[in-house]
């Protein structure tokens, strides 16, 4: 039909060249950064004896979503446990919490930012939508460019992926902070940054905390894919349960995956209510 | 009487260029006009006003007419357009955004909010606080200011609730008590008692009152009902399209209406027409029975400290009314008799008026009465109660005396409830 062809490929090609080529230095020390953290956060959970980490998360579910979650964690915990897919569990955990660390640094400053300037926001929305919508194995490669293979491009994969629910939640739950509020405290005098900190975040914490919530369960969603690009993990097992064909290892792997899943959830499902009624 | 706050020529246009739709304002052109041809909303055109120090100023209108817009004005959360608004000799329009920030601290009792705008985080405590927070006063400090005023607005013992936990008008008393915690002078009301139902409505505006008496702020309340505005107003500007109808009292404002909208606002207040003989009757105390003795009788009278009494049967159907006066000339007429016999002709008939007939007839038939009390009948004769002198005049000077239990009844209401005095 046409005559010529967009060449959206090349562009786009030859931009992750370029920055490969030029920005290489910026990737690896960032690269370094992230393997840094997660990596200690790993060695740390493990360096503790099973037993203790479990006895720690079940005491953080306890304070946060209540004892049935705790009594969940412990049984769930101690049958991953048994069926010999520790390790990788906590490999797993690690990833997620380090793109969630991640996440929040980006994405509560770009939430508040876009809640606070309507230019911002009209910038940063269909971005957004961008990263939610463009499949997730697309942007593994330039991960794998950026970052070469295993944990690094698995957490910024993970990272790039969960990022736009939290940016969206704070966004909208700031926004959703009643204008009287608002007021009211523009008529005591209050600075932007005292309206910010102790009117506008704390009224939208409970959307904040759904954010922050949706967007680990994201990440947990992306723990298979990363595996591809040998984030290791639990991931790691369902891929060759897969690859194998076999259903029972595939299974194991899968339930692990569903038991992290409903402890985070529930735990910080928990925290943003906590807040709301203490 | 001291100027607090001065506005002159006070204007707030919404839209995309403001200055373009005050110049068409200027050559003359209609809110209407301007909202059609160039697409801008006009908030408040071309206002002036004073408010004293310590007075309650009422602004008052209907939904649209440029109240709210006009408070919001008075500190800046609304930019004005053009004009000027001088506060204790400082025009505030000039005032850059730090300056500004400081002096709403020191000049401003924050904001009282219709939805009352209280941090649902943060305790009664800690939201009476708030204000003191914002301006880094040390903890100490501002929780014994708080604490102080919690009590003023009646709530201590709640002062660790938090907001969700308190009825409307309590949650209304923490917006009050943070605006009076801050060290400062003008308090803006913006419709702070239209979202409580009738009765704490009332009970809050006696309160507010009452802590005006103490605190002596300027207060500007902003309100769209108008017992409401005669009831807190020392003044009240009564607005309509953005604009200044009428400022005056609200006895200049009844009886010398500035315009045809003010007064068709006023004819509202014809309580007359609205009030039956129903709702400021008064309970019978006491009545005769048709074989009670003349001695008996006049015990009543007397034990009841009345002029007269309502004999009716048991069924409360109305036989006639006995005056006092007549009754005693009559046992002493006969006073040497061991059994005095009730005598027929005692018994007087009462004019008696409908439960449902408006005020106005029953004033006219009041004043064409010759003795006794009105009496208040049902369809089938049955007496429902007495109206007294005392009545009438209250419900036509204030509203509701009769309808609720006030808290604190006016002097003229408390006049009324002496029944014998006025049963003449």
């Amino acid at each position: 039909m046409f005559p010529f062809r967009i060449p959206i490929k090349d562009w786009i090609s030859a931009a992750v060249d370029y920055l490969v080529s030029e920005f290489g230095v910026v990737f690896d020390g960032f690269s370094n950064f992230v393997y840094f953290i997660v990596n200690n956060l790993k060695d740390g959970m493990l360096f503790l004896h099973p037993l203790i980490l479990i006895a720690i998360i079940a005491f953080l579910a306890w304070r946060l979503a209540g004892w049935q979650i705790a009594l969940f964690s412990i049984i769930g915990l101690l049958l991953t446990e048994n069926i010999g897919l520790w390790v990788p569990f906590v490999e797993t955990l690690a990833l997620v919490l380090t793109a969630e660390i991640l996440v929040m640094v980006v994405g509560l400053p770009l939430g508040i930012y876009s809640a606070r300037s309507d230019k911002a926001n009209a910038i940063i929305r269909p971005i957004l939508d961008f990263m939610q919508t463009m499949p997730a194995f697309v942007y593994l490669i330039p991960a794998v460019m950026f970052f070469g293979l295993g944990l690094v491009p698995g957490v910024v994969a993970t990272f790039v992926f969960a990022l736009p629910p939290l940016i969206r939640l704070t966004n909208l739950g700031i926004r959703q902070v009643p204008k009287e509020l608002v007021e009211a405290a523009d008529a005591f005098g209050a600075t932007n940054m005292q309206k910010l900190l102790k009117v506008q975040i704390p009224v939208a914490k409970p959307t904040i905390m759904a954010g922050v919530n949706q967007s680990i369960m994201l990440g947990l969603s992306m723990v298979v894919i990363a595996a591809m690009i040998g984030a290791g993990g639990v991931g790691t097992n369902v891929l060759r349960g897969i690859q194998r064909l076999q259903v029972g290892e595939g299974f194991e792997a899968g339930l692990a995956v569903v038991i992290l899943a409903i402890i985070l959830d529930r735990m910080t499902a928990g925290f943003g209510q906590r807040k709301k009624t203490a | 009487m001291k100027e607090k706050i001065v506005v002159k020529n006070l204007s707030k246009i919404f839209g995309r260029q403001p200055s373009k739709a005050l110049d068409a304002l200027a050559k003359g052109k209609s809110k209407t006009e301007i909202l059609k041809e160039l697409k801008h909303v006009v908030g408040v055109q071309d206002v002036s006003f004073t408010v004293y120090e310590r007075e309650i100023f009422v602004l008052m209108g209907l939904s649209g007419s440029g109240k709210s817009t006009l408070e919001r004005l008075l500190n800046r959360l609304h930019e004005p357009t053009g004009g000027e608004i001088i506060i204790d000799g400082t025009d505030i329009t000039k005032l850059n955004h730090k300056e500004l920030r400081e002096f709403r601290q020191k000049n401003f009792c924050g904001m009282v909010f219709q939805n009352f705008a209280i941090l649902p985080h943060r305790t009664v405590l800690e939201n009476v606080e708030f204000g003191l927070e914002l301006q880094g006063i040390d903890k100490e400090t501002r929780r014994e200011r708080a604490m102080k005023m919690i009590k003023q607005v009646g709530l201590d013992g709640n002062e660790n609730s938090l907001p969700a936990e308190l009825s409307g008008g309590m949650q209304q008393r923490v917006g009050l008590a943070r605006g009076l915690a801050v060290d400062a002078n003008i308090m803006l009301m913006d419709e702070a008692f239209s979202a409580l139902d009738p009765l704490i409505r009332r009970q809050m505006q006696d309160e507010l009152l009452e802590l005006q008496n103490k605190m002596q702020k300027t207060i500007v309340f902003v309100t769209h009902d108008l017992d409401e505005a005669f009831r807190l107003g020392d003044r009240i500007a009564i607005m309509k399209d953005g604009r200044i109808e009428q400022i005056g009292t609200a006895e200049e404002i009844i009886s010398k209406p500035a315009s045809d909208y003010v007064r068709a606002f006023v004819e509202d207040m014809n309580r007359a027409a609205v009030l039956t003989a129903g709702s400021i009757m008064e309970p019978v105390r006491e009545r005769a029975f048709p074989g009670d003795g003349p001695r008996t009788i006049l015990r009543k009278i007397r034990k009841n400290n009345l002029t007269g009494i309502i004999m009716t049967d048991t069924r409360r159907e109305l036989k006639g009314y006995v005056r006092a006066q007549e009754l005693v000339d009559y046992l002493n007429k006969h006073k040497d008799q061991e059994k005095v016999p009730f005598d027929e002709k005692l018994l007087h008939e009462p004019t008696t008026v409908d439960k449902d007939m408006p005020l106005n007839e029953v004033i006219n038939i009041y004043n064409d009465n010759e003795f006794g009390p009105l009496v208040v009948i049902d369809q089938d004769k049955r007496v429902e109660g007495v109206i007294v002198k005392g009545a009438i005049i209250s419900a036509l000077s204030d509203d509701d005396e009769q309808l609720t239990e006030s808290p604190l009844p006016e002097p003229d209401a408390a006049e009324s409830q002496d029944q014998p005095e006025e049963q003449k």
